[in-house]
């Protein structure tokens, strides 16, 4: 099947959905490529280098007529151009491009019109399988770096403190909202040219990435979690917002450059930057509102453009992926060869909408005209919740004889008491003294053991094996006990021997022989067990 | 020697045996606790020699001098893969001296109680030989089947609860009967059905339990042998036996229950025996059997694999014990090591057949101890190791244990290998581990298996390397 890569008609959009390497890997899948004239020219990829990588330049027109297009913007219509984009899709062939479904549902109405299927890659759903070939992750990421090179270039000092011959120069401090993919990359860019950064998220699990960015998370003082569905974030509660806003309110007073990128899926950005906070910001300071499409995190900000208030620059632009066209169309690029491998298994250059897949089932949004979006939920989200899934599973099974956790305890607790009670009032106070002895070194053994490390266990076996070979001092006391002195009682030895005469004689024999045999055994394991720790032990060497 | 004197050397003696567990916390001090211990039991023994209660030593000295040289015997004899059957063994003398001492001590016409106390005394000394006879036979027992004398898959008698639970209704009517006869004479007869009973349940309880349960089995013996001593302690009036009992009792009890976390399961059903037997057979697995092919791999191309490591990981099982290979894990170890590789070992709680099996191995190789590590500590390194070793370990790095709710191991904590860029598995054949359950492990795709003897593939290997 052949793969037609057009020019990016948008205004301002400088990214093309192929690049000569990726031409090659798409060639060796069993693809023929063509690529419309001039496409690469703003990403610096000249129509040589794609012909020298095996795809053919063609017109517009011949671009179009492909079985499958390659697109980084969704379909639109150019006035002044008079194209339609849309209008040039030919009737079941495949699109392949950003969509955004749930903002255009105009675009996929007209998209189903021509009966073609449409594969988003924004709704490529986010399992680990599905990594490679998410768009918006890689996207992202280049954005949340163009961010920060928008900010140093209209920040008007250095980003590191140094200190020069001319003075010291302080750092310069950077507060970033909402740790996505953006987020991270904004962190490690930003202090990556020496800045303080600091972040924050409603999510508490991003805490960790932060810091490990070498960023300091600044909290929220308030309860809540912030997760939704899939890893994105969710709207918060009115008492987390207002918590939320004085701590920005605090941190614009401090810092000199914010970025935001807080986005929650489906809807309008948050608003967390309110003028009040802009003007209470230094002179000279930055902001970046990576939100700016989806209306702003910050209410200054307007799409597109930067704009200027009370001494404080606050950028919105929306492009800022294609401002590093050349780095985004090779990562986007990758992104749609590895869809394409999972669309083309056999490698024989013919697609196969598997809707029994997870991932294409989730980014196809329109298949041969029928709507499909929004795709069922996703199953797994990125932090697996399988094990408690499972968990849910086995229980059932067992619930049918288990009593509620409080009752067993107080009822474990009740035989215990009643045992000791029982105990106490029936024992002699000579036995309560061994029992107390008892119960205490039950105690100690338990203290002692939990220190000892598990490399150790087998020797810890041996010795303690070895330490209950003290039981031959039970022996010991009964082989050669004192004189008996008769008359006591006979009765064994009566019935033993039947003769009253001989049963001194019998026992006497009977409790050394059995006396003996148990301190030969006992010995046995005294000496043994302490012996052979002592030999493992030796071989413990670091 | 007077009974003060005999008091403060069991009061010692407590102390170092105390002291001698706490040395065992850290392989620097464990030789120290070792001593502390030896030094405790002699003064023990000493003390109870020279006190009022003895009076002649030609016996004492002979019995004592023909056991002290079986057990140094022993000691030198054995070699490191057979610790746990000498382990077993032990553990059975402790039980039989337990009932020894019991008998003994009940035909004793010096000992003499009434009221209350005899009852007390009456209860010690059953007890004492209950569990003396239970450790005695079930060691045994554990010993044969450790020993491979025995068959290492549970024999499952039908309805063996209910035969567990009539015995134990039989042990505790005979012991009503024992408590009401009122001559010493008359006791003998229940005492003796009692002791048959629970050697057949000694016999039972071990004869269930399937290879893969042994640490928990070996453990539990061990705690048995304590409580065994601290029950004679107890019919003897003697301190030091109930609190080196109590310790050593307190100790397996503790090792059983890690043993028993480590592989997800109930200590009860361990005990109650058979692997999965809790609820029929497990049926949903049998859906799942994981599909797909192995990818066999040689010995050459294994050792091009490890020499273009950074990072290795070792998990050794039970295979490596069998084949007794740990010394040529270590030779491949030095091996790499010295090449730059990092290798590291991860051993599984309940990896061998007792408690600490394969650090005792390693050690016995020369393997530092310092680059032996504790599952929990290893777990989340895999990503980041390039090739993982798996030498005759089967359940303990099966991935069903996480992913599939039917499995029989389902739940248990097992080395997450599959997430090594390169696992290898050396086994003889594809037959499954001792739980009987198929590893989806060996059909991933980063996974290859190296079939054959462990030892002669990893000579094989070492020689690829060095070669």
């Amino acid at each position: 099947m052949k793969i037609g890569v057009p020019k990016e008609i948008h205004a301002g959009e400088k990214r093309v959905a192929t690049t000569p390497e990726v031409v090659e890997k798409l060639l060796k899948l069993g693809f023929a490529v063509t690529v419309e004239s001039n496409a690469g020219a703003e990403a610096n990829f000249s129509d040589d280098a794609y012909r020298e990588a095996g795809a053919s330049i063609t017109d517009r027109a011949g671009v179009w007529d492909s079985d499958i297009i390659f697109k980084v913007r969704a379909p639109e219509v150019h006035p002044e151009l008079a194209i339609d984009e849309v209008e040039s899709l030919r009737e079941g062939s495949t699109l392949v491009s950003f969509i955004w479904p749930g903002q255009n549902p105009e675009l996929m109405e007209r998209m189903a019109a021509k009966k073609v299927t449409v594969l988003a890659m924004d709704s490529v759903p986010r399992v680990s399988r599905a990594q490679k070939l998410d768009a918006l992750s890689s996207m992202a990421n280049i954005a949340g770096y163009r961010a920060v090179v928008e900010a140093a270039h209209a920040f008007g000092r250095f980003f590191c403190g140094q200190i020069t011959a001319a003075g010291k120069v302080p750092p310069a401090k950077v507060f970033i909202v909402g740790v996505g993919v953006a987020g991270l990359a904004a962190i490690g860019a930003a202090s990556g040219l020496g800045a303080i950064v600091r972040a924050s998220d409603t999510r508490p699990e991003v805490k960790d990435q932060v810091k490990s960015m070498g960023a300091e998370f600044v909290d929220v003082d308030y309860q809540e979690e912030g997760t939704g569905v899939g890893g994105y974030a969710k709207v918060m509660s009115e008492g987390y917002q207002k918590a939320q806003r004085e701590m920005y309110a605090r941190q614009a007073m401090d810092v000199d450059i914010i970025i935001t990128t807080a986005l929650i899926p489906g809807k309008p950005a948050p608003r967390l930057i309110s003028a009040g906070m802009v003007e209470s910001m230094k002179p000279g300071s930055v902001i970046v509102d990576m939100a700016a499409e989806q209306g702003g995190n910050c209410e200054l900000s307007v799409a597109g453009e930067i704009v200027v208030h009370h001494g404080v620059t606050i950028i919105g632009y929306t492009d800022l992926p294609s401002r590093l066209a050349k780095q985004s169309s090779q990562l986007y690029g990758t992104n749609l060869w590895r869809l394409s491998e999972e669309l083309c298994k056999n490698k024989d250059g013919v697609i196969d909408v598997n809707m029994e897949d997870e991932v294409i089932r989730g980014a196809t949004v329109i298949k041969e005209g029928a709507i499909t979006w929004p795709p069922p939920p996703p199953k797994i989200s990125a932090a697996p919740t399988q094990p408690a899934a499972a968990a849910a599973v086995a229980e059932p099974k067992k619930a049918g004889f288990k009593l509620p956790a409080c009752v067993t305890t107080t009822l474990q607790l009740g035989v215990a008491a009643a045992a000791l009670i029982g105990l106490g009032m029936v024992a002699p106070p000579a036995f309560m003294s061994h029992f107390t002895v008892f119960v205490l070194a039950c105690f100690v053994g338990y203290m002692v053991i939990w220190n000892v490390t598990p490399a150790l266990h087998t020797p810890l076996m041996s010795v303690t094996n070895a330490i209950s070979g003290i039981i031959v001092i039970g022996a010991l006391l009964q082989i050669a006990p004192p004189e008996y002195t008769g008359n006591l009682t006979g009765n064994i030895a009566d019935l033993i021997t039947g003769h009253d005469g001989h049963a001194h004689t019998i026992i006497s024999k009977i409790i050394p022989l059995f006396a003996g045999l148990a301190i030969l055994v006992a010995t046995i394991n005294v000496v043994g067990g302490f012996w052979v720790t002592q030999r493992m032990l030796k071989m413990f060497r670091r | 020697m007077s009974q003060g004197l005999v008091t403060v050397s069991y009061v010692t003696a407590t102390i170092l045996f105390i002291l001698s567990l706490g040395g065992l916390s850290h392989p620097e001090t464990a030789r120290r606790g070792n001593y502390y211990g030896m030094a405790g039991m002699a003064i023990a023994i000493l003390a109870t020699i020279l006190s009022n209660a003895v009076h002649s030593y030609t016996a004492l000295l002979i019995a004592m001098a023909i056991g002290g040289s079986i057990g140094a015997f022993a000691a030198i004899k054995v070699k490191m893969t057979e610790m746990p059957e000498l382990v077993a063994m032990l553990h059975s003398f402790v039980g039989l001296a337990a009932v020894l001492v019991g008998y003994a001590s009940y035909v004793d016409p010096n000992a003499h109680m009434l009221g209350a106390e005899k009852a007390i005394h009456d209860v010690e000394t059953y007890l004492g030989i209950l569990i003396g006879a239970v450790t005695f036979s079930g060691s045994i027992i554990a010993f044969g089947k450790l020993s491979g004398k025995i068959g290492g898959k549970p024999m499952l008698l039908p309805g063996r609860h209910w035969i567990n639970l009539a015995g134990l209704i039989v042990v505790i009517i005979f012991g009503k009967i024992f408590l009401n006869v009122d001559s010493a004479a008359g006791g003998l007869f229940p005492l003796f059905v009692m002791t048959a009973i629970a050697l057949a349940f000694g016999i039972h309880m071990v004869m269930a339990i399937g290879g893969a349960d042994m640490p928990v089995v070996v453990s539990m013996l061990n705690s048995y042998s304590g409580w065994a001593a601290a029950a004679t302690g107890f019919m003897l009036s003697n301190d030091l036996l109930i609190v080196t009992g109590a310790l050593v009792g307190s100790s397996g009890a503790i090792l059983s229950y890690i043993m028993c976390r480590a592989m997800n399961r109930h200590f009860l059903s361990v005990i109650a025996g058979g692997f999965g037997s809790d609820g029929g057979a497990p049926s949903a697995s049998g859906a799942a059997q994981p599909q797909g092919e192995v990818s066999p791999i040689s010995a050459e191309e294994t050792a091009e694999l490890l020499r273009d490591a950074q990072h290795v990981v070792i998990v050794p099982g039970y295979g490596m014990a069998v084949a007794q290979a740990q010394h040529t894990v270590y030779e491949i170890t030095k091996w790499l090591r010295e090449k730059g590789v990092e290798v590291r070992f991860a051993i599984h709680p309940v990896a061998g057949r007792m408690p600490g099996h394969m650090n005792v191995l390693l050690a016995e190789a020369k393997v530092p101890y310092d680059i032996v590590l504790e599952m929990d500590e290893i777990n989340e390194d895999f990503p980041e190791t390039d090739v993982v070793m798996v030498i005759g370990a089967n359940d303990i790095v099966n991935p069903a244990a996480q992913d599939d709710p039917g499995s029989p191991i389902a739940g248990m904590p097992v080395l997450e290998v599959w997430k090594a860029k390169t696992s290898i598995v050396m086994k003889r054949s594809m037959a499954s581990g001792y739980a009987g359950v198929d590893n989806p492990l060996f059909y991933k795709e980063n996974n290859r298996m190296l079939f054959g003897d462990a030892k002669k593939m990893l000579d094989e290997v070492l020689g690829a390397l060095r070669g």
